[in-house]
């Protein structure tokens, strides 16, 4: 079995009586992908935010790399990266400049050849001189996965890639991240709200609910478990359990 | 024209001000620091009834300087309300880039700031009003050194304060320096200011450097003493301000503000 790349421990954040996320503990395998998957306001994005180490956990352990977050942050970083629709880049820049500041982040050497490879694999020719502010959402969410890619990260956290890309490029997206995976063994934690999505792209899935996880496992056996046969029936149930029980891991 | 419409309008502009002590503040804020600044220099012009010595150097001196001052503080904050206004912060932070990383790069553009918005007011000055800035003098120097960080360390107070209440305190970024502007002594002298508020302008490096400037223009030596003060208060705020600063971010950590602030 391949070994535990991203290692959570009981990770727990609270803003003042609010529990955002509750005594999480999960792995992500090398080489992985994994699925979080929950209703607005679950934790998905508080659980990314706390491994990418921009929220603080009010308890809990993340280890990276056998590499406890807290004490090995710079080093986790560099091999680390993420893309979210909710994030922008700066809009006055153009998407080369954008991606000369991130190369220049993560230290990168043949930053021109880099550049030049991302931008062929995600077909952003036609606006790679383009300044940010007149890309369309679509292609500027391929600017933010190639700013992801561009540092070929060991792990990636994407946060619903392909939310705003048309059915072409989503498909080419997800290929793509698929092929990266087969060839490097990047670990991937991967959310989005396209259940097709998550079944296609997700070696395991975890459901999300209330910062507590209710379901663990592979796409079938949780539909199965939940007796359905859909995993968007499966949200819709849990989505909509005022108390959904907390499943057996 | 509709008064109801109107009237929303109104409404939409005053729930924000109900809020809002910042936006209150501002109100009040520029009349006040205006009189204020105004007040002590016509205190200060009073005394020489109307034959001050070397008016243009003193007063456009002072501005040049101040200037320098204002540039570098804004280096500093404008380059974060950036990433704020751009949202950013999340890429930045979220890369193996360190606070203090980010604070060395501000820093660094709001020298070159400073060197460019420099170079056109010296021109400025010279073209229309024929004053020569250099002519003052290579003991300047030091405290053009001595301004700018200053400006840093209310950058840096500035920055944290944003950072940790938002865009609700954006305004700070063009307003708090001016808050330190009565007590630097740019445009009139320390002795001009009622005993309690200098014992204040001691306490800061500004009024030091602006102490120094009239020095060297009147009688033309170094003045060893201004430019001590100056070092070392300057010295103590940046290392407490920086220190604060990295706090702040471990706040907006723990509070998750880092990836709200712009939202």
């Amino acid at each position: 079995m391949a070994e535990a790349v991203v290692q959570v421990q009981n990770l727990t954040k609270r803003f003042g009586t609010f529990t955002a996320v509750d005594g999480i503990s999960f792995e992500i395998r090398e080489g992985e992908i994994l699925g979080l998957l929950g209703p607005n306001g679950a934790g998905k994005t508080t659980t990314i935010h706390m491994l990418l180490g921009v929220i603080t956990p009010t308890s809990g352990a993340i280890r990276v790399f056998g590499l406890p977050f807290d004490q090995h942050r710079e080093t986790i970083l560099n091999q680390v990266n993420f893309s979210s629709t909710y994030v922008s880049l700066p809009q006055a820049l153009t998407v080369e400049e954008n991606l000369r500041v991130a190369a220049g982040l993560y230290g990168l050497d043949r930053v021109s050849e880099r550049i030049d490879d991302i931008v062929t694999r995600l077909e952003m020719q036609e606006f790679r001189s383009k300044l940010t502010r007149r890309l369309s959402s679509g292609q500027m969410t391929r600017l933010s996965l190639a700013k992801a890619f561009l540092s070929e990260p060991k792990v990636l956290f994407l946060d619903e890639p392909t939310a705003s890309l048309d059915p072409d490029i989503a498909a080419k997206t997800r290929a793509m991240i698929q092929e990266i995976r087969r060839t490097t063994r990047m670990t991937v934690l991967y959310t989005s709200h396209n259940m097709r999505e998550m079944e296609e792209m997700s070696d395991r899935i975890i459901f999300l609910q209330r910062g507590r996880i209710i379901a663990e496992g592979t796409a079938d056996a949780i539909k199965a478990e939940c007796g359905e046969t859909d995993l968007e029936e499966v949200f819709l149930k849990f989505a909509r359990e005022p108390e959904a029980p907390v499943h057996e891991r | 024209m509709k008064f109801h419409r109107i009237a929303a309008l109104l409404s939409r502009h005053l729930y924000l001000y109900k809020r809002s002590f910042p936006r209150v503040m501002e109100i009040i804020y520029w009349p006040f620091v205006d009189l204020v600044i105004w007040g002590f220099i016509t205190l200060y012009l009073e005394r020489f009834k109307g034959t001050m010595p070397s008016f243009v150097t003193f007063f456009l001196g002072a501005l040049i300087l101040w200037d320098v001052l204002f540039r570098a503080q804004q280096g500093i904050t404008i380059s974060f309300l950036e990433e704020v206004w751009s949202r950013n912060l999340m890429n930045l932070f979220a890369s193996p880039l360190k606070p203090s990383e980010f604070l060395a790069a501000t820093m660094l553009l709001s020298i070159a700031k400073v060197v460019t918005v420099s170079f056109v007011t010296v021109l400025a000055a010279l073209f229309f009003y024929s004053f020569n800035v250099f002519l003052l003098g290579l003991s300047l120097v030091p405290f053009i050194v001595n301004l700018i960080v200053t400006g840093w360390c209310i950058g840096v107070l500035t920055t944290g304060l944003i950072m940790r209440y938002g865009q609700e305190v954006e305004v700070l970024a063009w307003g708090l320096v001016f808050l330190f502007q009565p007590i630097s002594c740019v445009f009139y002298p320390m002795s001009v200011l009622p005993e309690w508020l200098r014992a204040i302008a001691w306490m800061n490096p500004a009024a030091h450097v602006f102490e120094g400037m009239r020095r060297v223009i009147t009688t033309g030596g170094f003045p060893v003493q201004d430019l001590l003060w100056a070092m070392g208060l300057n010295a103590l705020y940046l290392a407490a301000l920086i220190f604060w600063f990295h706090r702040m971010f471990a706040v907006c950590k723990e509070k998750g503000l880092l990836v709200r602030v712009g939202e």
